[in-house]
């Protein structure tokens, strides 16, 4: 009897990310979502630039490599192309809410009506661990190595509660995957920002905590224990904006 | 032919794009290209497309990538400035093999540079603009009726060799008005099985990409794209020669400046002066085999162009040291007039027939 | 036979359609023609011209160093383009709007009160279709059914009840003497 499959909307190729990177189940949560939707065959996804750039090898839908950034660019021309498509992008925190704050901002503007899953580690991994528009005060970094100062380098960007102002976005919300309980909601937020596509509702983030426990200096425990402690303290958990259910209350 | 109606060069890109087929245009309003995105803004609605003004030229060239990674018929148009910024995308476009169109109405550059015509975007639409190694197709339509003409054949070749191609204007034949007829048929439609429209679970996962990590699958993928090069060059090269068989006095000119200078030949023609004119239609591939052909008996040639002289270089690439190739040329949005290329044939023959 | 037209004033003034509609007419007559406008930053008031060749011939370079014919409407334009006229060329002027005199001899000059004209006729803003009405008559090529084709083409469905009002406009200017 089988009990436990990897999902058919995921390829057999062997994942490259670190161990203890929760990108791999973010990953299985996407393509969980895909299966059970059963939209695997008019899904296309958008792969970042960042530690997931190789998502097209794992994800069985069609995908597009896009250039670092432009993923929401990139996600609207294929949507408006072919509207019955699912489109998906699938962006860090450097391409999403650094080099490509402005695409990021004016899809949501446009309730462009794809999903977005934003994958926030607080640091840029693949290029060994610089400061992120989302590490917090005080982390220190390749690049900001005595600690984030925000004297010199700003505030953290806070996507979920910047894109709650506009009037655009269907849905915004903000999970994590550091336990069992946040892993389910993550999933259960995912579905939902898919679901939202194929319902014509239109643009649905889901902001994902994620853990770098290589690029943090932790072993993967302290790691998911950090996000407890420092990640969500800063980034609350919470559904930001779910246009519907505003409108249905 | 069909009716003919007076038309803008920038109108008639537009109207021609959406007669090839083209129902997506993704772009950013700049001067002097706007009329092409009101066009469209127009247009695309009446007939089931799709006009989408983006929030920059970035995220416009990046929409088409999207847009054409699905099958479709793309475009988008800006100027000088624009397409620095559109660079990038076309750049992916290239290393993702992926057809489009990109129309730049030049301007006097560099920087914000002013908004009148110009030729000194010459280098970076014939080198790629973008990084890495690559080609754009290049045409560069002289009338308004060619720039209907080109855009319908930008779109085909586009397609048949998976590349970006841009229609090379400028802000004088964007914004001049010519009869104009569209009676030609485009192209047959090209298959595209590599485009992402969805598996249908009938097949593997199509991937649009330019990542490649191993130097040498990469160095094959470049290799192949270079083979492709060549077969255009044979094929798909274009100019017009103008009394070149027995010119002694060779102008090299393109778009706006080759209309000029076709006074001017015409002109010292009638003085007795042996000039002739080769107008680049295609400016990569660039028709070096025509140039070098003139230079088998011309004894000198004048690039006329409106920069700095950029066009130069691939006039001396091709005359290869047969005859002197020197500048005719205004720059930063100034227009050489015929008298001024006259001027550069008169001397030119002075020069020659002193030496005799 | 090769004509070069130069129409030169203020923007807003409408040079750049009169110089259509002269461009549309030689087209329906099989002439080859070009249109080029200056264009700027600023959209009305600023100097604002276009150049027009009709010609029995392909036409190279459409752009005009030496016009033929000069249309005037402001001062500075007259200034700055009455010694570039060809010897033996034209010269109307909106003698409402330009007060002195052409100081060339060897041109033919016409002096059209074309913005008072039109706003006699309640039409103000049609002094430019006044003068293309003179310009047309003077070069004896004022055909009234390519005139009325040329307008139709220029004047967008939209605007079709000032059809006749630009028609009107013209005819002003073709029988003011």
């Amino acid at each position: 009897m089988v009990v436990f499959e990897k999902p058919h909307a995921l390829t057999d190729a062997p994942l490259h990310y670190c161990p203890g990177c929760t990108h791999g189940i973010i990953h299985r949560l996407v393509a969980e979502a895909i299966d059970e939707l059963g939209i695997e065959g008019k899904t296309i996804g958008i792969a970042p630039v960042g530690c997931a750039v190789m998502a097209y090898d794992y994800f069985a839908c069609d995908m597009i490599e896009a250039a670092h950034g432009r993923a929401p660019a990139v996600a609207t021309g294929a949507k408006r192309a072919n509207p019955d498509n699912i489109v998906f992008s699938y962006q860090g925190d450097g391409d999403l809410a650094s080099i490509g704050t402005a695409e990021t901002v004016h899809a949501a503007a446009r309730n462009e009506n794809i999903t977005v899953i934003f994958v926030n580690n607080a640091i840029y991994g693949m290029t060994g661990g610089q400061m992120a528009p989302t590490s917090l005060p005080g982390q220190v970094t390749q690049t900001s190595p005595y600690g984030r100062d925000p004297k010199v380098c700003g505030y953290p960007v806070k996507v979920c509660e910047m894109l709650a102002q506009l009037d655009g976005p269907e849905y915004l919300e903000r999970v994590a995957v550091n336990s069992v309980a946040n892993v389910r909601a993550a999933k259960k937020a995912i579905r939902k920002a898919f679901q939202n596509q194929i319902d014509g509702k239109g643009f649905s983030l889901v902001e994902v905590i994620s853990a770098c426990p290589t690029n943090w200096g932790k072993t993967p425990q302290e790691a998911l224990k950090w996000i407890d402690e420092a990640m969500i303290p800063y980034y609350p958990l919470g559904v930001y904006k779910d246009r519907s259910k505003e409108a249905a209350q | 032919m069909g009716e003919k109606v007076l038309m803008k060069g920038n109108e008639a890109i537009a109207e021609a794009a959406i007669q090839a087929g083209c129902r997506h245009y993704f772009g950013y309003p700049i001067t002097p290209q706007t009329e092409i995105a009101a066009y469209m803004a127009k247009r695309m609605p009446k007939i089931g497309g799709l006009f989408l003004q983006a929030e920059s030229e970035i995220a416009a060239i990046n929409m088409v990538y999207g847009c054409s990674s699905a099958g479709m018929r793309v475009m988008t148009s800006s100027s000088s400035p624009g397409i620095s910024l559109k660079s990038e995308g076309l750049s992916y476009l290239a290393g993702a093999d992926l057809p489009a169109v990109i129309v730049n109405a030049q301007r006097g550059g560099p920087g914000l540079g002013g908004i009148q015509p110009s030729q000194s975007d010459y280098f970076q639409a014939t080198r790629g603009g973008g990084h890495g190694d690559y080609h754009m197709l290049v045409l560069a339509p002289a009338s308004v009726q060619e720039m209907a003409e080109l855009t319908v054949k930008a779109f085909d070749l586009a397609d048949r060799y998976r590349m970006t191609c841009m229609i090379l204007a400028d802000g004088t034949t964007g914004q001049m008005m010519e009869p104009v007829s569209f009676d030609f048929v485009p192209g047959e439609p090209v298959a595209k099985p590599w485009a992402t429209t969805g598996t249908k679970m009938e097949r593997k996962h199509n991937i649009v990409n330019s990542l490649y990590l191993l130097p040498d699958v990469l160095e094959q993928k470049n290799i192949e794209r270079y083979e492709k090069y060549e077969k255009i060059k044979e094929t798909e090269t274009m100019a017009e020669e103008f009394m070149v068989e027995d010119a002694d006095i060779v102008i090299v000119a393109f778009g706006i400046a080759a209309r000029v200078s076709k006074n001017a030949v015409i002109a010292a023609r009638k003085n007795g002066i042996k000039a002739g004119l080769i107008r680049p239609i295609t400016l990569w591939p660039y028709p070096e085999k025509i140039v070098a052909k003139a230079a088998e008996h011309a004894k000198q040639f004048i690039s006329v162009e409106l920069s700095m002289g950029q066009m130069i270089e691939d006039v001396k690439l091709a005359v290869d040291g047969k005859a002197p190739v020197s500048l005719c040329f205004r720059a930063g949005g100034m227009i050489p007039m015929p008298e001024q290329v006259y001027d550069a044939i008169a001397e030119a023959d002075k020069k020659l027939k002193g030496g005799n | 036979m090769t004509r070069e037209y130069l129409f030169a004033g203020f923007g807003g003034q409408g040079l750049l359609f009169s110089g259509k509609v002269l461009a549309y007419k030689a087209l329906i007559e099989g002439k080859h023609v070009s249109w080029i406008p200056s264009y700027g930053p600023e959209m009305r008031g600023g100097t604002a011209n276009c150049s027009v060749i009709v010609s029995d011939d392909p036409i190279g370079a459409p752009l005009i160093s030496h016009p033929d014919v000069l249309v005037a409407m402001n001062l500075p334009s007259l200034d700055k383009y009455e010694s570039e006229v060809k010897p033996g060329g034209m010269i109307l002027v909106d003698s409402t709007l330009i007060e002195r005199k052409v100081e060339r001899t060897d041109v033919d000059v016409y002096y059209i009160p074309a913005s008072r004209l039109a706003g006699e006729m309640g039409a103000p803003t049609l002094a430019n279709m006044v003068l293309a009405g003179k310009l047309l008559q003077v070069v004896s090529e004022y055909d009234e059914e390519n005139v009325g084709k040329a307008l139709a083409k220029c004047i967008s469905a939209r605007h079709a009840d000032l059809l006749d009002l630009n028609f009107k406009a013209m005819d002003t200017g073709k029988t003011f003497e």
